[in-house]
């Protein structure tokens, strides 16, 4: 269902043209649990933007659900994310004013907003957060946090669950509950997770490990 | 987003950093309470004024004598000895003029007068006894200018209120004898104090039977028998029928002046309302300067909101990073950031227009530093038109901080720190 072809990313760096990913072929099936490891100038952000729909390849052809998102504008990307990629970031990247419910909401309010409250609700039990979603992201710690974070990326049943070092910042007790998290969405919902990450001992909780340097994949 | 959420998001971004939005109020208060007060000031001032000359009378016409003309240089209005008492006396004319009730011929002379170790200088106006009635002018005490007076060319005057009290203080002037420009004159009457600034006011002139100023007054007289007049104050049955009145004092005017159908009169005729009317025409203007010197400040009030928002955009870029990959498109971005400078200004607006009502009605016939009080008319249409203005500003000046911010990449959006 994600269909990678030749995917190339070039720079503007001033006057040179960066070659950050020289030909990317990827393709993930539904369901499945993917890890994308490499250093970081490696190109994996990179291509985790154009997979997340945030960036567009400079060539080749990404297919996500039989779109063709390279050829999207601005606007349809933004469709895009809000229907079928849910982010998890290292930083959480929660909006710190409001509260956790309502940080869960916000994909929603871009979208289709239906039954909006009890979504979101439902999100935040699937993570076992609903008892403190009157707290404001500076109310909850770390492992919280994440779990807010990841309850918002799930709130739209998306296909693809994209998860930038999930664990990055967190404790190894916390950690190990967030991969259990992400883990079990993956076999009750079936949702594709993707884990970008530097840590083997994250890696290898994939199914599959792709392994990619100076913007090639190296190994699979 | 639906725009009820819009506002709700505005409303909790905006007051995330309280301080800062109130500052960035502030300017669009100072800006609407400004234009509120100063119109409501300046529309009561014109209402003061019109409603005090409405007093003297609407109905009325006045006929000035036209310019003297000697060897091709036009002197002032009034300055040629056109205009005559028998013409006055020739104007009520039931049959030929039926619009015209009341007639009052005039002459103006300015003279020193004098009571004991007192003495001003004033206006005195030759007078028949209708210019009472046809002035709205009120006895406080004696009498004024009577028939008899005028038959038998006395030296009688009537004094108005401020000139009798600079020349007798609190003492009665009736019975008493003033020097008038030398000529000993019998005080016969006072008038009441009408109020009014000083060149619509009466309080501050003196009034002498008509045929004594032209004969006991003036240094140089036309022979023929004539008394000349300056003016006539023409007052006519009510406001509809001024314009026929016109036409018929310039009708009678024209015969008796023998003025041929091709020629120009060698008078004219000014109605009350035309005065209102252009009084009302120059205080507009007033009104409209003072809306504009406020209005200014409102725009830079905008110019504060416009700097908050950019300030506010910058330090929220990740928010709005975080917005878009969770699917946010430009145009939610760009109502969104509108919308908060939007609530800003309006809601700055609304605290100037309570405010500035506020201040209009508490000064409302107050007197400030021992100036005549204030007259103060709040405008509905002068609020509705300030919020509209505000909002509008509040708009125009967040369209620019908006674009930056829904032009943004998500990724260097996120990325920032």
């Amino acid at each position: 269902m994600l269909d990678l072809k030749n995917i190339k990313k070039n720079y503007r760096m001033g006057v040179i043209d960066v070659e950050v990913l020289r030909g990317i072929d990827l393709s993930f099936e539904s369901g499945e649990t993917v890890s994308i490891m490499g250093p970081s100038g490696s190109g994996k952000s990179t291509l985790m933007n154009i997979i997340g729909c945030l960036d567009v390849p400079t060539e080749g052809t990404y297919f996500l659900d039989g779109k063709n998102v390279g050829e999207m504008n601005d606007n349809q990307l933004a469709e895009i994310r809000n229907a079928k990629v849910g982010f998890v970031f290292q930083t959480y990247n929660l909006l710190p004013r409001i509260s956790a419910l309502a940080n869960v909401e916000l994909p929603l309010i871009y979208g289709d907003r239906k039954n909006l409250r009890e979504r979101s609700m439902l999100a935040l039990e699937r993570v076992g957060l609903s008892h403190r979603y009157k707290h404001k992201p500076t109310e909850l710690s770390g492992g919280e946090q994440q779990r807010v974070g990841i309850a918002r990326a799930l709130v739209k049943n998306p296909s693809i669950l994209l998860a930038d070092e999930p664990t990055g910042n967190l404790d190894s007790k916390s950690s190990e509950e967030i991969m259990d998290i992400i883990k079990n969405l993956n076999k009750e919902s079936g949702i594709t997770v993707i884990l970008v990450t530097h840590d083997p001992s994250v890696a290898k909780q994939a199914e599959r490990i792709v392994s990619i340097r100076d913007g090639k994949i190296i190994n699979e | 987003m639906i725009y009820i959420e819009i506002i709700k998001v505005a409303f909790v971004s905006l007051s995330a950093n309280k301080l800062r939005s109130v500052l960035a109020l502030l300017g669009i208060v100072i800006g609407v309470t400004a234009v509120i007060s100063l119109m409501s000031i300046g529309r009561g001032t014109q209402e003061r004024i019109t409603s005090r000359i409405q007093d003297l009378g609407t109905n009325l016409l006045f006929i000035k004598a036209g310019a003297s003309s000697f060897g091709g240089f036009t002197g002032q209005a009034g300055s040629s000895s056109s205009l005559t008492f028998k013409d006055a006396q020739a104007l009520k004319d039931p049959l030929f003029a039926p619009s015209v009730i009341e007639v009052a011929p005039e002459i103006t002379i300015r003279a020193q007068l004098v009571f004991g170790r007192k003495n001003t200088n004033v206006t005195v106006m030759g007078v028949t006894p209708q210019h009472l009635s046809v002035r709205n002018l009120e006895i406080d005490s004696g009498m004024f200018i009577s028939s008899p007076h005028i038959q038998t060319y006395s030296e009688v005057i009537v004094l108005g209120s401020q000139v009798s009290e600079d020349l007798f203080g609190f003492q009665d002037p009736i019975g008493e004898h003033i020097r008038v420009n030398g000529k000993r004159f019998y005080v016969v009457g006072v008038l009441e104090s009408q109020g009014g600034s000083a060149w619509t006011s009466n309080d501050s002139r003196a009034f002498i039977p008509l045929t004594t100023a032209f004969y006991r007054m003036q240094k140089q007289r036309v022979s023929g028998g004539n008394i000349n007049v300056e003016t006539i104050n023409v007052q006519t049955k009510d406001l509809e029928v001024l314009d026929d009145a016109i036409n018929e004092v310039s009708t009678i005017l024209r015969l008796r002046h023998q003025i041929g159908n091709d020629d120009e009169d060698d008078f004219n005729i000014t109605s009350q309302e035309q005065t209102i009317e252009t009084l009302r025409e120059t205080t507009n203007t007033f009104v409209v300067f003072l809306g504009a010197i406020a209005g200014i400040s409102l725009i830079v009030g905008g110019i504060g909101i416009m700097n908050i928002m950019l300030v506010s955009v910058t330090e929220r870029t990740k928010e709005i990073g975080i917005r878009k990959a969770m699917g946010a498109k430009k145009k939610d971005i760009l109502l969104q950031f509108i919308s908060e400078a939007t609530v800003l200004s309006f809601g700055g607006g609304f605290l100037g227009v309570v405010l500035g009502y506020l201040i209009s009605t508490g000064l409302d016939g107050r007197a400030i530093l021992g100036q005549e009080s204030f007259q103060t008319v709040f405008g509905i249409d002068v609020a509705i038109l300030s919020l509209a203005v505000s909002a509008g500003i509040g708009l125009f000046f967040g369209i620019y901080p908006a674009a930056r911010a829904a032009k943004l990449h998500p990724i260097e959006a996120l990325r920032y720190d």
